[in-house]
């Protein structure tokens, strides 16, 4: 928890936060509603006596009493799929309409795709990708067993992620998309509930030069999104410099700006400050979830506008 | 007519008619197939196109990109073409399989337990032989598991082991 002393004078009950950041996580999943609806997974949780608690800020998220719900019927029937409550918040707030184009730049390994396609019924075009060739495969595993049809898998790098393979004849470039979530690749901080060793590899050198990926893959995220259309930004991490710093560049080379959004979880705005350096005053539009205030793990999401 | 390009994805032809590729499956072969083999209604599938990519491994897909396109996986795996016997995908009866009303065999919990962790079972049935779709009752409903293979007297599970479960 060493690199969590930096919060200190951030976060609220600080020893609450770091007690919390201690403990296991609770067990989620997130309801598949292109196969079941919730009250058919209570039906089928009660047949197999799971216990389970629906979620109050989300109607798709449930709390499970089992140590293992993929050993479940509704699972194996792709009616629900673990996930872990807080990495239901980017594809909420991103709500993409049915029969939109939607771009998941960091999609592997599709918890989010999948919900995506979920709020889009399946009708559109969900582009999902990832730069990492080996985690695609469980991400097309997973948009199959949730029975996902509107989903194009590509292997990009997201910073230079082209629209050129989606041209049409005599086209030269694909169409812009209406929305893009940027679930970047981040330190993790977030996780350690789910992972204990999430902090091993943890340094300062290393916050920064991940910061560097996110700020090229949100940069290229608006230049592909088209006029009104909207970009989620999200990390599972605490740092600033992965999160506040990133939104504060990208606003300030791209034609962007933040915009406020409904969260139902306790939550914290985003830092105008961090280790003497100012952030555009926008970013207090972003929130921060921290594992102690609603017994989850740690989370980050901004919501942007493309254009004026 | 040309060879299949493995590489990437191509759109099935309509018909007959308008086949370029050699021994490609058309739409409405594909069509006719769900509906002659477990009387899922055509219309089922009319906000869906179908793709090949590999050698007989036909995709069904709900969004919208040019043919042919080169991208790592488009949809869903749907059938396997190109062999005597064509044969759906787990994932396409779970998708699908609920509109089916032949050649669905109805499974015990206890048959339904064995099918999922990928065990071949003795079971009697009078309907066709071939790939059929194993189902169980499920919070009231008949919900579809996957594929099975009835030869013999036998209903064999070809649930694909990545997806075989204890449950």
């Amino acid at each position: 928890m060493e690199p969590f002393e930096r919060y200190r004078d951030v976060v609220d009950d600080f020893e609450a936060f770091i007690d919390a950041c201690g403990r296991s996580l609770p067990m989620a999943v997130r309801v598949n509603t292109l196969k079941a609806t919730p009250e058919q997974v209570e039906h089928a949780f009660d047949e197999a006596g799971v216990g389970y608690e629906r979620a109050g800020w989300h109607p798709h998220v449930m709390r499970v009493e089992t140590d293992t719900p993929g050993a479940t019927w509704p699972s194996f029937h792709g009616w629900v799929h673990g996930q872990e409550e807080v990495s239901a918040i980017p594809a909420t707030v991103l709500a993409p309409e049915p029969g939109e184009r939607v771009l998941d730049a960091c999609a592997a390994p599709g918890s989010k795709a999948t919900q995506l396609a979920a709020e889009m019924d399946d009708e559109g075009t969900l582009v999902a990708n990832d730069n990492n060739l080996g985690r695609l495969s469980a991400l097309r595993f997973n948009c199959e067993r949730l029975g996902v049809t509107n989903v194009a898998v590509t292997n990009r790098d997201a910073r230079n992620f082209s629209l050129k393979p989606f041209a049409a004849d005599g086209e030269r470039e694909g169409p812009k998309f209406d929305r893009v979530l940027v679930d970047a690749p981040c330190s993790c901080e977030g996780t350690i509930r789910k992972n204990p060793d999430a902090l091993d590899g943890w340094s300062e050198d290393h916050v920064a030069g991940i910061a560097g990926v996110q700020k090229g893959i949100l940069r290229r995220a608006v230049q592909v999104t088209r006029d009104g259309g909207t970009v989620v930004y999200s990390t599972c991490t605490f740092a600033p410099e992965e999160n506040e710093a990133v939104l504060d560049h990208v606003l300030r080379q791209e034609d962007c700006r933040l915009v406020d959004y409904d969260l139902a979880l306790e939550h914290d705005d985003g830092l105008t400050e961090w280790e003497g350096t100012e952030f555009d005053p926008q970013v207090t539009k972003a929130k921060r979830v921290y594992p102690h205030q609603n017994d989850t793990g740690g989370f980050f999401t901004a919501k942007l506008e493309v254009g004026a | 007519m040309t060879g299949n390009d493995g590489q990437r994805f191509d759109r099935l032809p309509a018909t007959e008619d308008d086949r370029e590729v050699d021994g490609r499956a058309t739409r409405e072969e594909v069509l006719d197939w769900w509906e002659n083999r477990f009387d899922i209604p055509a219309d089922t599938f009319e906000n869906h196109t179908f793709w090949e990519k590999g050698a007989g491994k036909i995709w069904i897909f709900g969004g919208d990109v040019p043919t042919p396109i080169s991208v790592e996986g488009l949809g869903m795996t749907f059938l396997r073409t190109r062999q005597e016997h064509w044969k759906p995908t787990t994932d396409a009866v779970q998708r699908f399989g609920r509109l089916a009303t032949t050649n669905v065999f109805e499974l015990t919990d206890e048959q339904a337990e064995r099918f999922v962790a990928g065990e071949d079972q003795e079971i009697p049935y009078d309907g066709d032989w071939g790939y059929v779709i194993a189902a169980h009752e499920i919070a009231g409903e008949r919900e579809p598991i996957g594929v099975g293979l009835y030869v013999y007297g036998e209903l064999k599970s070809t649930v694909p082991k990545g997806r075989q479960r204890s449950v």
